[in-house]
């Protein structure tokens, strides 16, 4: 029976090109605005790592107080001073626990290189590989031993091992970087999470690879400066890194893996008292005011996906509704047109079971005609993304099986959907009424 | 006219009618959004940013090898040194940022040593006395900085430099009366700076939404800042020669010095391309909207075509009687523009509501302005236009339809 209203519905359409093609163009125009779109937006507000998104948390402590705060919102600031940093750290309440901030440092020339080149990577703790669950291609992270006695090790990532040593395991070897020689202890396969949640507060969350990781305790040692965000408040006496240092001046974000709900609650308290010690002492002149985000919070909270992204979303499906409006009115018109046609079929025994069957099929049809011209605009669009989205943010956006399918899926589902009151209205012809008129 | 027999019609054609009006209020309401948005963007991008753009590029390069800030300083001098000398460059200057750089170094601005609360932000910029000539900024109050004032500063210590040079803007922000050349104002410090100069305009170095309400707020601290990092260079070439100046400048430092990483791909960017990137994201929605609006109003046409054509096949044989009891083909095209004015009219006043929603649901979730009501009325205008223009066609066949058509009984 399929095959035949297959038939019908062809030849049905066939008969109005102009009113078919229009169907198909609003269906196909609607469908792929729609998906580049949302290829845009699934990049940007994924999850950059699922599977433990919920037990990794990054703390947050107001060493600014309620009148400096950061957008004037009460929030505590993004990042951690320095010595709230370090005494988190001291504290050790949580089973993995690492501080960062992303570092810049230049490669001196050497073997085929004439000229210095940028290396941008960061300082963190050896938790930080576990917690993260970095890939690695040799090699292993640093202990928490190496965090301690501030060694000189580094891991570099895949990309940036080949750029300065070829396709070979550079584990062993040393390297200058700023200055410094580091001994290589690991090299990532390729990791990049994105949104880059874990630094956030230095960036909008969408780059290239780092290049490398040293110890956060080795980069203070050798004094290296954030190369990210430094936020400071009040009237700062500030002389040198030392000052610098002991200044309310965030720029270190932390992060810890809490794996249930007990040790979430446990840290919470935890946090609490800190800042409340940190009140009573005097250091605050203000209530505790803590927060302890997970990473999908923290996303939300840092506005991660571009405002620009969900407008466009919002007003493309918006567009995708008014095609789909249009459908309906055109399907209905052309349903209707054949209501003698109806009557017949319904009059020779056709229940209105096969109606709908009949015109569903047709609407399907259409909409598959549509959902393969909005496949064929939606490929041209994601490639010319690039002129409506920030290149860093276009790049992330790609055609893939599974947005194939959705397209195809979406365009035939709606269509079916837009038909049914159409369809409704068909299979509800009154035989008689159309017999007797012809 | 008569609205009457219309209107009675029309009641045949409920779903029909009632979809072509739906169809329009929504077009409506997207369209009148979409053009908002795009006039915002639009018109954000077409801020001046009160600098000579067509003469000028900058050029970041960072240090390599550079250990001491001291070191550090001595290059910068030779560097500028080199780069004032070429003769395609009218003057350069080196500072931490530069206008529409996205990022940047902000203060916190209070008028009193002991102010919690700040007074307002403003960009920090360092330059020395080449600083405004290189840019092309027009000094309106008080003087330029001299070179003896000029003097090396370290990014981990916070003092504050005696004299400043502000944007009118930050100037009339801290003084509205307009006597702000002379007076004081604290930046982060206890040490107050006094303004010896006011510049006309200059962007901020970054125009991201959250500091909307302090544009065109910047400083200039008569320093440079040695920077671990690196520094950028802003040259501004002689009129007509900016390709060359870009092709020398890079090239006169690699000789002057090699230790320095000049990144080959964005390392030097001509002020056209730092404008570009800068507002990429409101051009990309502009272009989007209006890509979307152009689309939406044609598919509702042409929906509006297909409706209309099927309702004139339908009636054809009504129509012949009309011909044939008098009515003239003008009386028919008539019938036909007055129906569809009546169906858009009930689809713009539905739309204008759906409009207005939509902008207010926008405002609370998206953080958007509110449109101003002009923006529904000339998308009311722009519907019932497109209604009128796609009715015509059908209309005009309509009233071609013979009266002989009466007679047939099929």
């Amino acid at each position: 029976m399929f095959g035949y209203y297959l038939d019908l519905a062809l030849r049905s359409l066939k008969r109005n090109p102009a009113l078919t093609a229009l169907m198909v163009v609003a269906i196909g125009f609607g469908v792929a605005a729609s998906m580049i779109t949302y290829s845009v937006f699934r990049a940007v507000s994924g999850n950059p790592i699922p599977d433990k998104s919920a037990q990794l948390f990054t703390p947050q402590i107001d060493s600014w107080g309620p009148q400096q705060s950061f957008n004037g919102d009460g929030e505590p600031p993004q990042a951690l001073d320095y010595t709230d940093a370090m005494a988190l750290m001291r504290a050790h309440a949580a089973k993995r626990q690492t501080l960062l901030y992303p570092v810049q440092l230049s490669v001196m020339p050497g073997g085929n290189r004439s000229l210095p080149v940028k290396a941008e990577g960061y300082a963190v703790y050896g938790d930080f590989f576990p917690m993260f669950e970095v890939p690695f291609r040799y090699g292993n992270g640093w202990n928490t031993a190496q965090d301690d006695s501030r060694a000189p090790v580094i891991i570099l990532s895949e990309e940036f091992s080949q750029k300065l040593f070829g396709d070979t395991d550079s584990v062993g070897r040393e390297i200058n970087l700023g200055g410094h020689d580091y001994h290589i202890v690991g090299v990532t396969r390729h990791w990049n999470p994105v949104p880059r949640f874990y630094n956030l507060f230095s960036s909008y969350g969408f780059q290239e690879p780092a290049d490398f990781y040293i110890p956060f305790t080795r980069a203070l040692d050798l004094r290296i400066a954030t190369a990210g965000n430094n936020s400071c408040r009040g009237k700062l006496n500030i002389n040198g890194w030392d000052g610098w240092l002991r200044s309310n001046c965030v720029w270190i974000s932390p992060w810890v893996e809490l794996d249930s709900p007990a040790e979430v609650v446990r840290y919470r308290n935890f946090l609490q008292g800190y800042a409340a010690e940190q009140q009573s002492s005097g250091r605050f002149n203000w209530a505790p005011n803590v927060r302890l985000r997970d990473v999908t919070q923290w996303l939300d909270f840092m506005h991660v996906v571009p405002p620009e992204s969900r407008i466009s979303l919002i007003v493309s499906l918006g567009f995708f509704v008014i095609c789909l409006v249009n459908t309906v009115g055109l399907l209905l018109a052309k349903f209707m047109r054949r209501a003698g046609e109806i009557g017949v079929r319904r009059a020779l025994g056709a229940s209105r079971r096969e109606i709908y069957m009949q015109f569903l099929i047709e609407a399907g049809t259409v909409g598959f005609a549509g959902g393969l011209l909005g496949l064929l605009l939606t490929v041209v669009g994601v490639s010319g993304v690039g002129l409506l989205f920030k290149p860093q943010i276009a790049r992330l956006a790609h055609v893939d099986l599974s947005l194939m399918a959705l397209t195809l899926a979406v365009a035939i589902v709606a269509t079916v959907i837009a038909a049914f009151y159409p369809t409704w209205r068909a299979a509800h012809v009154q035989p008689a009424w159309h017999l007797r008129s012809n | 006219m008569q609205i009457q027999p219309i209107l009675a019609a029309l009641r045949h054609h409920k779903a029909g009618t009632v979809l072509i009006a739906l169809q329009i209020a929504l077009t409506l309401a997207i369209v009148c959004n979409a053009l908002f948005i795009i006039h915002q963007r639009v018109a954000h991008l077409s801020e001046p940013s009160g600098i000579d753009e067509a003469n000028l590029f900058v050029i970041d390069s960072q240090w390599a090898g550079q250990s001491s800030e001291k070191q550090i300083d001595a290059q910068m001098q030779a560097d500028l040194a080199v780069l004032r000398q070429l003769p395609a460059v009218r003057d350069a200057t080196a500072s931490n940022s530069y206008p529409l750089q996205g990022g940047g170094w902000d203060d916190l601005i209070t008028l009193t040593p002991d102010q919690v609360q700040k007074t307002t932000d403003a960009t920090v910029y360092f330059g020395d006395e080449h600083f405004l000539d290189t840019l092309g900024i027009k000094l309106i109050a008080g003087r330029n900085f001299r070179a003896d004032e000029v003097e090396p500063m370290s990014p981990r210590v916070a003092a504050t430099p005696p004299a400043v040079i502000v944007t009118k803007a930050l100037a009339d922000r801290l003084y509205p009366d307009g006597s702000a050349l002379g007076k004081q104002f604290y930046a982060m410090t206890t040490t107050p700076t006094t303004i010896v100069g006011i510049v006309q305009r200059l962007q901020r170095a970054e125009v991201d939404t959250w500091s909307r309400e302090y544009a065109y707020q910047a400083l200039i601290w008569p320093r440079r800042l040695d920077g671990t990092f690196g520094t950028k260079y802003i040259v501004r070439a002689k009129p007509g020669e900016l390709a060359a100046a870009m092709r020398e400048a890079p090239k006169a430092l690699y000789v002057q010095s090699r230790l320095r990483i000049i990144d080959p791909k964005d390392g030097v960017l001509s002020f056209a391309e730092v404008r570009h990137r800068a507002y990429d994201s409101d051009r990309g929605t502009a272009i989007l909207m209006g890509i979307i609006c152009a689309v939406l109003l044609a598919i509702t046409g042409a929906g509006i075509i297909g409706l209309t054509s099927f309702w004139v096949g339908q009636r054809r044989k009504q129509i012949g009687i009309r011909r044939a009891l008098g009515a003239t083909r003008r009386d028919i095209l008539r019938y036909f523009q007055t129906e569809n004015l009546l169906i858009a009219g009930a689809g713009v006043v539905v739309g204008a509501i759906f409009a207005v929603g939509l902008n207010l649901w926008m405002m609370r979730q998206l953080a958007m302005d509110r449109m101003p009501l002009l923006y529904v009325l000339a998308g009311v205008i722009v519907l019932l236009l497109l209604g009128q223009g796609a009715v015509f066609a059908p209309a005009r066949r309509a009233s071609r339809v013979s009266p002989v058509e009466a007679t047939r009984s099929v």
